[in-house]
């Protein structure tokens, strides 16, 4: 059945190659030579030499990208709280959407499970190390400005995020969904400050049943437009 | 100890760091006055040919207005960012100005610059593409993201990188692509892929005890590309791979992934 369906994927790919004149000039069968100027028109009187004006995007500085570092606690489901670290890159494709991907490390600390019962361990010490990275699409939602003082105004903005990514813990990666909310605060046209809370999703079965943990994060950020 | 070793440096060495460090320092400080007259140099001046320009404090629809540049003033572009465009009017004062009102200035030659806005034409003809997918892989989870690059309209070559994530085993996909669309100007524009790549598959240790592997995979697949506004575009598509295994038999996998992808 399968391989039907290939067959037919590549007898469309065949038929359909050659048919388009855009795939004949990458290929370079397409008419290239442009036909000679045909001076000795006896019909034309006037020879119109209109030079077309070159319109050019003009070299403005782009500043749509803003990478930053950031750090903050998260809480690892059944394995306590620690310092989280990390750095960010976020691409702003409008004034309302940016992509963004982001990475991330913590340690896990004990379950209560290995504190109580004294010296057994869940896992090793090296799959207590807490890897991520995530791929997200965001939003500002409530873009802003505040006051400080009476001379001062900065721009704010209030988005929220979600996407996938993996995270690799107690010795295995694991697909992971993350939601969340931030806080923009731009101290000038191009540094920002970050205030972030993430949850982040995935199943896990370490503690003998097959559950979905929430792993929630909170961080400080500071990023940099360029 | 740790004196003995402080005093060992010789006192040379010592010399040559502050040196160095004095000659960076020196450097820097030719450096950035002179980057940041570049700067002031290369800023495009463009003429206010409405009747007036509206200055807003931030890059965004809802920022108040606090200031207006008259018909026949000059302004100079700092920057943009988004759709939006940084200005310094001849008072100095800064402020953001949408793309629709920088399409009404010209420059001092009195020819107009071009603040091209991303559309439907931009679908079709745009260069670049960067997305990202996820979905189902034989059963998996699969993210991928991949950059395309437009040979023409209607043919594109892509990099894909993809991570599986499954309850049996994890692994990781690379591959190169050849897109072809049939009709690349509609809104909704199917296409047809063909590739090649590799496939590296590490089963979980708890579940199976296997070895790693590293296999050869080829590819076909169709899937549409459906323009959304702006820069964006949805993508959703199904691709049918072969696995060239080492065993006697090659596997057959079965992927189907939504994602969104933006061009520029």
């Amino acid at each position: 059945m399968e391989s039907r369906f290939r067959v037919l994927f590549l007898i469309v790919a065949i038929t359909s190659l050659p048919g388009c004149a855009a795939t004949k000039n990458l290929f370079g069968m397409g008419s290239e030579v442009a036909p000679p100027p045909s001076a000795e028109g006896p019909g034309q009187v006037i020879d119109p030499e209109v030079a077309r004006r070159e319109i050019k995007e003009p070299a403005i500085d782009r500043e749509d990208f803003e990478v930053g570092v950031f750090v903050g606690i998260m809480s690892i489901e059944d394995f306590g709280t620690n310092v989280v670290y990390g750095a960010r890159i976020a691409y702003h494709i409008t004034e309302g959407f940016f992509v963004e991907g982001t990475v991330g490390q913590t340690e896990a600390g004990l379950t209560s499970f290995e504190v109580l019962s004294g010296g057994a361990r869940l896992i090793t010490d090296s799959e207590r190390q807490y890897t991520y990275y995530n791929l997200n699409l965001g939003y500002n939602i409530l873009p802003g400005e505040v006051f400080i003082g009476e001379g001062r105004a900065y721009n704010t903005n209030l988005y929220l995020v979600a996407g996938l990514g993996s995270t690799r813990f107690a010795g295995d990666d694991r697909f992971t969904v993350n939601v969340g909310a931030g806080y923009r605060f731009l101290l000038n046209d191009s540094i920002a400050l970050h205030i972030d809370f993430r949850d982040h999703l995935y199943d896990i079965d370490l503690l003998g049943e097959e559950k979905t943990v929430h792993n929630l994060e909170f961080h400080l950020g500071l990023t940099v437009f360029f | 100890m740790s004196e003995l070793s402080i005093t060992t440096i010789p006192s040379t060495l010592r010399l040559i760091r502050t040196v160095l460090l004095g000659c960076l320092l020196a450097v820097l400080l030719q450096i950035i006055p002179t980057m940041t007259a570049q700067a002031a140099d290369d800023l495009r001046s463009v003429i206010v040919a409405d009747p007036y320009l509206e200055m807003r404090t931030g890059p965004g629809r809802g920022y108040p207005i606090f200031n207006v540049v008259d018909r026949g003033e000059e302004i100079d572009i700092v920057m943009q960012r988004t759709q939006w465009y940084l200005v310094r009017a001849a008072d100095g004062k800064e402020g953001w100005v949408d793309r629709a009102q920088m399409e009404l200035t010209f420059q001092p030659d009195g020819d107009r610059l071009s603040f091209a806005k991303p559309g439907v034409e931009e679908f079709t003809n745009a260069r670049w593409e960067v997305g990202l997918l996820t979905g189902d892989f034989d059963g998996a989870n699969i993210i991928s993201v991949y950059g395309g690059y437009s040979l023409n309209p209607n043919v594109s070559v892509e990099l894909w990188g993809s991570q599986i994530l499954g309850n049996f085993s994890n692994g990781w996909m690379g591959s190169v692509n050849v897109v072809h669309e049939i009709w690349p100007e509609w809104r909704v524009s199917p296409f047809f892929t063909l590739g090649a790549g590799v496939i590296h598959t590490k089963p979980k240790s708890t579940i199976v005890v296997s070895q790693d592997r590293t296999d050869e995979i080829g590819h076909v697949g169709v899937g549409i590309r459906a323009y959304v506004a702006r820069r964006f575009l949805l993508r959703a598509e199904f691709k049918s791979y072969v696995v060239f295994t080492s065993r006697d038999e090659n596997e057959e996998i079965e992927e189907w992934k939504v994602g969104f992808a933006f061009f520029f």
